[in-house]
């Protein structure tokens, strides 16, 4: 618990209706969506602006307290887990859109904006602001820039990161920086803000984003192909990208996430086909009909049994909303999901692909995979049951080996998703020990108290690496 | 772990009990429900407010994480039950059984206080299970309407005594049949066109009393689409009340009655006209499941109910009849039951498209509850009137002249709004049956 004096003056910062330390307050902030991961923070604290902000760190440096920020806590590797304790910084004040400036093309947020509410009010503008992850009805742009969330548009326009360009934080010693600009071109000194970027909160408090917007592309295809063979799927995206074409959406779909989906969102997917892909196109009608009848040709060259092009936008909608649901939806399967995103080389799809399932097969235990294809991030991911330890063993040896031949085709242990504290034991394996010795250091010279969301992506000990024996 | 007083550790003691952990863990906790949530939009964002947030409280009580404290009562007595989290749950957690489970839990270890206990005795013991007093009481109603009482009852100011929410309650009840009008009623009748299907009518507790006309009106409707219909003898209240408020034996005992009513009818549907209540009725097979006399039979039962919109959907009624009404604009507030439990959202809004002279224009937000919930907008007075008062908001943005609903209590709480905005005298509150008796009858 945080003494009662602490308590005090985070009331005197943002008064006492902005400070929680009910166990139901505590409780409802003690999760995200990862799995398995659960611990009560001491106290719950909503800032309402900057100053509030650096005030507050500035009691917890006093104190060593603790920091997590949290947006709507939709994380997936549990990056928002108060697993030391400490007090959770929620962002339902700093909610604004502040500007949307037509003529340097960016937004400039507070962290507790909905992804898809800043999406709309800039394509009201006719802007375009292309990072989706799945969950941007729900999550923040503070929380994508923490993680740098990815999304179904990452293969043909990037990750948050590309859309970064100015932040405004609060450093474990209160002070308050600016990063960056409206700027196109900008080389005053370290690039602060991809550092920040992906930090996982365990650097600084972001509390204000400028955002680079696009034009708005004329218009949009969606299309399904569906396929009896998973290789020949992955194939079918190797060839895509080696006709030079870089769709907007190439997603991925097998089996089991499909019969999955369909139960969920009854829009008529297909469920007796081995695997689907989901790929759409934007830009001028001319190019999005090239490319989608290119595109469509090399799905039926490749063994493709069915390739259909949504007729009306709602359609089209539809599908892609459906793919969204896609881990969620898995859910419905056992009381345990576990999810991973293992990513590649795209040119390494297929192997991938086959590799997971031959894991599955040796660990016998059920893998479902879907993904964004294209840009060779896969979410392989298994139902289970936390209470059947035994299973659970099982499946940790299964994501152990994925990791294991993610990097050993010069892929990485995670995507979009973050390394928390679920991959954090992993983390080694993909950076090295030199690697991780200058990530502590960076740490060590931000937050030398290590009071910035402490216990994520830093493990205690690395897991022990097994050489595969396939 | 704090220390819990003896109450909360019996009440924990039930939950690690009585609660579906398989449910508790198929919450993945993606949040896809917190969007759809009016209490987490209305609180602000309050995690605790939110379909994830009582899930999770739900199960750290039955894992014996926390205490169930007041705090844990207060999040589930604010949910409005409104249940618009499932259908958006990818992993299809049944969230209302888990609430309804939840409450039956902290009402059974409940001290009401000496009023409240005999409120809810007559209500839930008194009251709605006798469908004879339900007719008692509207009557006394109507004679407080007619007799003049109700006049000199507002010249004399009695009703500023109450919370202003009771106050506008009091001058929004709809003028109350006659107590001959709801004896004297046929229990049979047949097509007017060429037979299409044999229905049993559900005519509920308050729609048969104080929404008497609206009943009529569905029968008109149903003959004119060609059904024969009975109403059975015998059946009562839904339980829906009961139900959502913690008292689930009470709800068992009128879910039974209800089956043996209308499996003597062996009609080809049972229609209602009440979202809330038809929710209810088609969740008889999941409250009757550990019932060895009447799980199967409820499964029968609850295979052939139907929204009166639906019905009247699929049978064409709106192809076959020439639907009118004076020129006016129309909007629509969802009943969240029937558009979140009964999936019926595409029927009402194909059959207001086809009325002529009615310009239906779509209510932003029109799937979010309205605040009526039940018995919710009299105990959550406050969350209520604060959720009505933003639904007023996008009511008026369409410039309708009638609101139009598919439930009792979203009719009455719609009706409230009007009169809360002081627009009686340019907007109407109507139930969609009325409305379509209207369009089907207008010369």
């Amino acid at each position: 618990m945080i003494p009662d004096y602490i308590k005090t003056k985070f009331e005197a910062i943002v008064g006492p209706e902005n400070v929680d330390v009910s166990p139901v307050g505590r409780l409802v902030y003690s999760y995200d969506a990862t799995p398995n991961f659960q611990s009560m923070p001491d106290a719950v604290v909503a800032p309402r602006n900057t100053k509030d902000v650096s005030e507050i760190v500035t009691v917890c440096l006093e104190g060593k307290i603790p920091i997590v920020p949290r947006g709507s806590g939709t994380n997936l590797a549990a990056g928002t887990v108060p697993s030391e304790g400490g007090i959770v910084l929620l962002f339902k004040h700093m909610n604004q859109i502040l500007e949307i400036d037509e003529e340097n093309l960016t937004v400039t947020v507070q962290p507790g904006v909905i992804t898809l509410d800043m999406i709309n009010a800039v394509e009201k503008r006719g802007l375009f602001y292309p990072p989706d992850p799945s969950s941007m009805k729900i999550s923040t742009i503070g929380g994508n820039i923490n993680e740098n969330s990815g999304g179904l548009r990452g293969l043909k326009y990037g990750v948050t990161r590309d859309y970064v360009m100015a932040l405004e934080a609060v450093l474990p010693n209160g002070d308050i920086i600016r990063t960056g600009g409206k700027l196109a071109k900008d080389v005053a000194g370290y690039d602060l803000t991809r550092l920040l970027t992906g930090s996982e909160g365990t650097l600084a408090v972001i509390t204000e984003a400028t955002m680079k917007l696009i034009p708005m592309p004329e218009t949009k295809q969606t299309m399904l192909a569906l396929y009896q063979s998973m290789d020949a799927a992955a194939k079918s995206v190797s060839e895509i990208i080696a006709a030079k074409i870089i769709p907007a959406t190439l997603e991925f779909l097998d089996r089991p996430t499909l019969k999955a989906v369909e139960d969920f969102a009854k829009i008529g997917l297909p469920t007796d086909v081995e695997a689907v892909l989901l790929i759409e196109q934007d830009g001028t009608p001319e190019n999005v009909a090239r490319d989608m009848q290119k595109m469509a040709s090399i799905c039926t060259r490749e063994q493709a049994i069915s390739v259909q092009i949504a007729a009306t936008e709602a359609e089209a909608l539809a599908l892609t909303t459906a793919r969204r649901a896609a881990l969620s939806a898995l859910a419905r399967l056992k009381p345990t999901t576990i999810l991973e995103d293992a990513t590649v080389p795209r040119s390494e799809i297929a192997n991938m692909v086959k590799a997971i399932n031959e894991i599955a097969a040796k660990h016998n235990v059920t893998i479902a995979t879907f993904g964004h294809a294209g840009d060779g991030n896969l979410h392989p991911t298994c139902p289970t049951d936390a209470r059947d330890h035994d299973e659970m063993e099982r499946v940790e040896a299964a994501f152990a080996d994925i990791f294991e031949k993610a990097i050993e085709l010069g892929g990485t242990i995670t995507g979009e998703h973050g390394v928390g504290m679920m991959k954090a034991p992993y983390l080694e394996w993909k950076m090295g020990p030199e690697g991780i010795a200058i990530m502590k250091a960076i740490k060590q010279s931000f937050d030398p108290e290590n009071i910035m969301n402490p216990g994520k992506i830093f493990a205690k000990e690395t897991r022990k690496r097994l050489v595969i024996s396939q | 772990m704090t220390t819990m007083t003896a109450r909360e550790k019996a009440i924990q003691e039930s939950f690690s009990l009585r609660m579906d952990e398989a449910e508790l863990l198929n919450c993945m906790q993606c949040g896809f429900c917190l969007p759809s949530c009016p209490t987490y939009l209305e609180t602000g964002f309050d995690e605790s407010q939110s379909p994830r947030g009582r899930i999770a409280l739900m199960k750290a009580v039955h894992d014996g994480l926390i205490a169930p404290d007041d705090d844990v009562e207060r999040s589930l007595n604010l949910c409005l039950g409104c249940r618009a989290c499932e259908p958006v749950c990818p992993a299809g957690v049944k969230y209302g059984y888990l609430l309804e489970e939840a409450r039956d839990i902290f009402n059974n270890h409940n001290e009401h206080s000496a009023p409240v206990k005999a409120v809810r005795k007559t209500v839930f013991e008194g009251l709605f299970p006798h469908q004879n007093r339900m007719e008692h009481a509207v009557t006394l109603l109507g004679i407080y309407q007619r007799s003049g009482l109700q006049n000199a009852t507002r010249k004399l100011g009695f009703m500023k005594l109450f919370p202003e929410s009771m106050q506008a309650m009091e001058r929004i009840l709809p003028a109350v049949p006659k107590k001959s009008e709801m004896k004297n009623r046929s229990s049979s009748f047949t097509a007017l066109t060429e037979k299409t299907a044999t229905v049993a009518f559900f005519s509920g507790c308050l729609m048969d009393t104080m929404f008497l006309n609206t009943n009529n009106a569905t029968i008109k409707l149903l003959q004119k689409a060609g059904c024969d219909i009975v109403i059975p003898e015998g059946q009562n209240c839904c339980g829906a009340l009961h139900g959502h408020s913690g008292e689930k034996d009470g709800a068992k005992e009128l879910a039974k009655r209800n089956i043996d009513a209308f499996e003597k009818s062996d009609a080809d549907y049972i229609i209602t006209n009440a979202g809330g209540c038809g929710a209810f009725l088609i969740d008889y097979d999941h409250l009757l499941k550990d019932d060895p006399d009447y799980a199967e039979r409820a499964k029968a039962f609850t295979a052939k109910i139907k929204d009166i919109t639906q019905i009247l959907f699929e049978l064409d009624f709106h192809e076959r009849v020439k639907l009118k009404i004076e020129s006016q604009t129309i909007t629509y507030q969802d009943s969240c039951h029937l558009r979140n439990v009964m999936n019926t959202h595409i029927a009402p809004r194909v059959l207001m498209n086809a009325i002529e002279g009615a310009d239906f224009r779509e209510m932003e937000n029109a799937d979010s509850c309205c605040g009526s919930a039940g018995i919710y907008n009299i105990v959550e007075s406050d969350m209520s009137m604060q959720i009505l008062d933003h639904k007023m908001e996008k009511a008026k943005a369409t410039n309708a002249h009638t609101i139009v609903t598919a439930n009792p209590g979203c009719l009455l709480q719609m009706k409230l709004g009007i009169e809360r905005e002081g627009l009686s005298n340019k907007v109407r509150a109507v139930h969609i049956v009325d409305l379509l008796l209207e369009a089907a009858e207008h010369h």
